[in-house]
């Protein structure tokens, strides 16, 4: 347990010490929200129809973009070998790094996905929602991602693959996260998308690292 | 099973099978589409169109037929690192690309008169499309390494983290109120189905699947073949020189 923080720390040091491209993640995420009203026109009802949408797709491709960070490097600089033999089990390890990856890229989003709600003229009664099913999508992406980084390891154009393996399996985040925002909005029940985010967060929990650690075994052998 | 893992043994088998499967294949759909096209009857709502499922339906099921071949392949390859089995997997998936992408474009083209659009957004064709992109990023992902066995690796567990698609495409008639009719042929209490048209799609069905037999076996000795051609140019370059 102990080492398992002292990983997470090192990560999240390894992230402030690089200074400005974590916080590239959240740049990016503004930037293609505020593309949307000149794509689409200012009109404000049809901004805030397809706010929910706009937020988070863009919380997707954003999350997207940073997950060559998380194992890349390390891969890289030959660290991740001296993880892999070290003694702890290297699920544990993987977990560790999806934690970082989350709060230093997921976190932040949720923190400027409010003030983007109200940018784009989003009825009040989403935001709380939203709010709570990035909670429950973000860390979901982060694991089905680990695993889609872990397998382009080693490969050629990696970013472009990355996006071809790991977007369908984001596609089911999506539609719960984005149903239950509306749903909150139109006024009716919301609970169960909001448990469906739930479950798949649990379970991606329970296989995504197991996959992730197979897929790093094999690129390291 | 390990009996099978010798390719030697495969060739020999596949050279066998290989002509039988292909008249099966061309003798069924054959078959299939002159009943279908001919003798079956039209439907009282649908009219004529309703001939468009003898080919959408069995290639739909033949899309989830081969991912869940590629699944069991890509197990066998990771688990007992059988060589033979991660040709099976690699040559299975442009087949199951193009089954899949005929599902879709059947299913577009009869959705247009019967629906009244060429794509709705439910669940069964939602689901259907994200398997067309798993196909793909597996395709994407086996050929993105300079070391083949790596590729190898990499996709079957692709595949295997993608199989849990599978249930889903199975069951999303059922789970979600969707535009798309649940089975009506492989459910509790018999097909739904009158024999007339039944006929036609099982003679389909088992077609396409020998013809997938066929193609798969083409393409995996054609594999096994370009990788004797290329230890035999290794083998080449390395000898020494003689003068």
């Amino acid at each position: 347990m102990e080492r398992f923080i002292r990983l997470v720390g090192r990560d999240l040091r390894l992230a402030q010490r690089h200074g400005f491209d974590s916080l590239l993640v959240v740049v990016f995420f503004v930037i293609a929200v505020v593309l949307f009203p000149f794509g689409v026109g200012p009109e404000p009802n049809i901004l805030a129809r397809i706010a929910a949408g706009i937020i988070w797709v863009a919380a997707l491709l954003a999350s997207m973009l940073s997950l060559e960070r998380l194992l890349q490097a390390d891969f890289d600089d030959g660290s991740l070998e001296l993880l892999v033999l070290s003694p702890v089990t290297l699920e544990i390890i993987v977990l560790a790094k999806v934690i970082a990856h989350w709060l230093t890229t997921g976190l932040p989003l949720i923190v400027a996905a409010p003030l983007l709600a109200v940018l784009l003229n989003m009825n009040a009664e989403g935001f709380g929602v939203l709010v709570l099913a990035l909670f429950l999508g973000t860390p979901t992406l982060s694991l089905i991602g680990a695993v889609g980084a872990g397998l382009i390891l080693g490969s050629r154009r990696g970013g472009v693959l990355l996006s071809l393996l790991v977007l369908p399996l984001y596609i089911p985040v999506l539609i719960f996260g984005v149903g239950a925002v509306d749903a909150a909005i139109g006024g009716f029940a919301f609970k169960a998308q909001i448990m469906i985010l739930g479950g798949l967060f649990l379970g991606t929990l329970a296989l995504c690292p197991w996959a992730t650690a197979a897929a790093i075994r094999q690129a390291l052998e | 099973m390990h009996r099978f893992a010798n390719p030697k043994r495969f060739m020999d088998l596949s050279r066998a099978l290989l002509p039988w499967t292909a008249g099966i294949s061309v003798v069924l759909i054959a078959a299939g589409l002159y009943l279908a096209l001919f003798v079956s009857p039209t439907d009282y709502q649908q009219g004529q169109s309703v001939r468009m499922m003898y080919v959408h339906v069995p290639s739909a099921w033949m899309s989830l037929f081969c991912y869940t071949f590629m699944a069991v392949a890509a197990a066998v390859a990771l688990i007992w690192k059988h060589p033979l089995a991660d040709l099976a997997a690699k040559s299975a998936a442009p087949i199951g690309t193009c089954f899949t992408f005929l599902a879709l474009v059947t299913g577009s083209l009869w959705g247009k008169p019967m629906w009244g659009a060429w794509w709705v957004w439910d669940a069964r064709l939602t689901s259907v499309l994200i398997l067309f992109f798993l196909y793909l990023g597996y395709m994407a992902l086996i050929n993105a390494f300079d070391d083949p066995t790596r590729g190898f690796r990499a996709a079957s567990i692709l595949v295997l983290v993608g199989f849990i698609n599978v249930p889903i495409i199975k069951f999303s008639v059922e789970w979600w109120h969707t535009l798309h009719q649940p089975a009506s042929v492989i459910k509790m209490g018999g097909p739904a189905i009158h024999p007339s048209m039944l006929a036609p799609l099982l003679l389909m069905a088992v077609g396409y699947t020998t013809y997938f037999l066929w193609v798969l076996m083409v393409r995996m000795r054609t594999e096994i073949l370009a990788g004797k051609i290329r230890a035999a140019r290794l083998r080449q370059v390395r000898a020494p020189v003689k003068g």
